[in-house]
């Protein structure tokens, strides 16, 4: 059993409660990259299992064979795998496969993660099976009237509770980072089959031209235990610099708000909250970030907080267990300096 | 060149979204204005059709009680002209409804680009252009950071996390824009005075020949049962720095075992 998250996320009904119910299948859409699933694949698992045991997950792209494996050590019963589909973009055609697998079988609900792929083929399968959706998901519970969904709204502030109506299968987009992961539990009897997605027409006509891949130096954000992010205060690529270089001393990972992103100062991969990334730290270090709510969404529940701004009222210090009222421009360097000084 | 803009308009106070306690729905009662979200896609259709020599921008929106504040603002921006979707019985309309409805009127105005958002400020979902093109059999370009014609086809920058992509689909197809992309203009005086001027046709569902009743499959839909303020994190200490501030980073530092 895991332990109840922090804040905002919770799961529900881990002691198993859930065998009193008639929950019918989940499945689960499980992205891997060259084999190995996604955090948000085992998450999705996590989820999936708390409410039931009968979990499908769907995987596909190269390496989908190897990650189906990993699935099934991760607990799911069964697993599709769809093959590579290049050389499109794998969103339509994973939805049309869906659909008429949805038609054959009937799940009581399917889970995509928020991210590029999970959002695009979640959205594609809802049109195509004309059913509704519920996104932002970062809480599920199963109750007499069958599952119910929670949802953040305005940065957290305030938590709803949705849920479908005739809705069988109910799409749901689940956030990163709001659910356990499911633990490995070799050795694994899923069963594995391979399918051949049908054509998705003129939706699957996207192709890529070109595609320059990014080296990661040190953790991924999703990974990393101290995340240093910069945000507008900073005024400029030259002086944002300073965060990199914090963040590397502190072998963790770069963060940006949307206006740094926006700025050019930052990639959009490094960009933390709402539209970027959700991340859950030990320590998040927040410096000229303002602490607007769709940056808060993506940081607040890291184990432990500081911010440094130099305006006294700035938001993003009622999250911080410390907050400096300071100039990023000059405290940084001090810290920077006090920090190589302990190597 | 024809470009279809999604513009959403949506509440004023958009930094804190409020909901009615009866319905659960976010009120929409109050004056709206354009989603600055949608400024981008505004920006950069009207520089595509600048640069094709050619064609006009047309926003969309499908918005309660005929509301057109937004809608005015995107033609003082430069928009040719607008259609407004407005009826009672499309309060409360999630994302697929709204697709659903939109995709009646791209069918009625044939663009060759639509353009929308990522995702909107107050909804969020991020799921109404995709369900859009899926409905049109469209391909889609998503999360894009820029927008070209090369040899008819429409080009996309996407800056995801395994690298930077370009991408191209033929046309028609749909795109979804992030923000700062590209500095959207601000209205001139004069394109505000020709905004006045500019058509916006307001339809009706019965003008798309939509009926609410028949929107999704099984009558499936999804309901709100309750909104309640969260479980909030407490605020620790906020202290002045004096010139050692560091000092008291690096000690809690320790203290939580990151260094
Ligand atoms: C649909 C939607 C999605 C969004 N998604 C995201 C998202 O994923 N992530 C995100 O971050 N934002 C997102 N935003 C944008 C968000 O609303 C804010 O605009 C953004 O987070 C602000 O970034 P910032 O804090 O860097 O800039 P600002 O809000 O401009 O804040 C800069 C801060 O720096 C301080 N400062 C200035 N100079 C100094 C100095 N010398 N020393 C110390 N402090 C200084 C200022 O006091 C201020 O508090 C989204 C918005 C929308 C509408
Ligand atoms: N009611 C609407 N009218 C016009 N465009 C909309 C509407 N709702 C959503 N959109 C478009 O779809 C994008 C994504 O919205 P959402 O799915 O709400 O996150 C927005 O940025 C808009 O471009």
């Amino acid at each position: 059993m895991t332990a109840l998250p922090k804040y905002g996320c919770f799961r529900c009904f881990p002691n198993g409660r859930r065998s009193e119910m008639n929950m019918g299948s989940i499945w689960v859409v499980a992205e891997q990259h060259r084999g190995q699933p996604l955090p948000i694949a085992f998450e999705l698992l996590g989820a999936a299992r708390d409410l039931t045991d009968n979990v499908r997950a769907i995987t596909f792209g190269q390496g989908a064979t190897a990650a189906a494996k990993l699935l099934g050590e991760h607990g799911a019963r069964s697993i599709v795998e769809l093959g590579d589909l290049a050389p499109g973009l794998p969103a339509p055609r994973v939805a049309a496969a869906l659909a008429e697998m949805v038609a054959e079988e009937r799940p009581e609900a399917v889970f995509f993660g928020t991210t590029f792929d999970g959002r695009e083929i979640a959205a594609r399968l809802s049109a195509r099976l004309r059913r509704p959706l519920l996104a932002n998901v970062i809480g599920l519970e199963l109750t007499v009237d069958g599952p119910v969904a929670h949802h953040g709204l305005n940065g957290g502030e305030e938590l709803a509770t949705t849920r479908f109506i005739n809705a069988r299968p109910g799409i749901y987009l689940l956030r990163p980072k709001c659910f356990a992961p499911r633990d490995r539990e070799s050795p694994s009897t899923a069963t594995v089959a391979h399918r051949e997605p049908p054509e998705a027409g003129a939706t699957d006509a996207v192709r890529v031209v070109a595609h320059q891949e990014v080296v990661q130096h040190g953790p991924t954000l999703d990974a990393a235990e101290i995340v240093v992010t910069g945000g507008r205060g900073f005024g400029s690529v030259e002086k944002f610099a300073q965060v990199e270089q914090l963040a590397e001393l502190l072998k963790g990972a770069t963060g940006a708000t949307r206006a740094a992103v926006d700025a050019g100062w930052a990639p959009y991969s490094a960009q933390v909250g709402q539209t970027g990334k959700i991340v859950k730290p030990n320590v998040y270090i927040a410096c000229g970030v303002s602490g607007a709510t769709q940056h808060l969404v993506g940081m607040k529940d890291s184990s432990h907080i500081i911010a440094i701004n130099k305006d006294p009222e700035a938001a993003i210090f009622s999250v911080s267990d410390l907050g400096i009222v300071a100039d990023v421009n000059a405290l940084l360097p001090r810290l920077i300096r006090a920090l190589e000084a302990r190597r | 060149m024809r470009i279809a803009v999604c513009v959403k308009q949506i509440p004023k106070e958009h930094e804190r979204i409020v909901f009615d306690p009866e319905s659960l729905r976010v009120r929409r009662d109050g004056k709206l204005i354009m989603d600055d979200s949608d400024a981008y896609g505004v920006e950069l259709a009207l520089r595509l059709v600048g640069e094709a020599g050619e064609g006009e921008v047309i926003v969309v929106s499908m918005a309660p009680h005929d509301e057109e504040t937004g809608l005015r603002h995107a033609l003082a921006m430069g928009a040719a002209r607008a259609v407004l979707v407005s009826d009672d019985a499309l309060g409360g309309s999630d994302a697929l409804r709204t697709a659903t409805v939109l995709a009646a009127v791209v069918a009625r105005i044939k663009p060759d680009i639509v353009i929308a958002g990522t995702e909107s400020t107050d909804g969020y979902t991020g799921t109404m252009p995709i369900q859009l093109s899926e409905l049109l059999g469209w391909p889609s370009l998503a999360f894009s950071s820029s927008l070209d014609l090369v040899a008819g086809e429409l080009r996309a920058r996407r800056e995801a996390d395994d690298g930077v992509f370009e991408l191209s689909c033929p046309l028609p197809a749909i795109a979804t824009v992030t923000s700062g992309s590209v500095e959207p203009r601000y209205p001139s005086l004069r394109g505000i005075m020709e905004a006045r001027r500019k058509p916006i046709e307001t339809l009706r569902l019965s003008d798309l020949a939509l009926n609410a009743a028949e929107f999704e499959a099984d009558g499936a839909s999804e309901e709100v049962r309750s909104i309640v303020p969260a479980q909030q994190r407490a605020a620790g200490e906020v202290i002045v720095d004096d010139g050692t501030a560091e000092v008291r980073v690096l000690s809690l530092l320790s203290e939580w075992k990151a260094i």
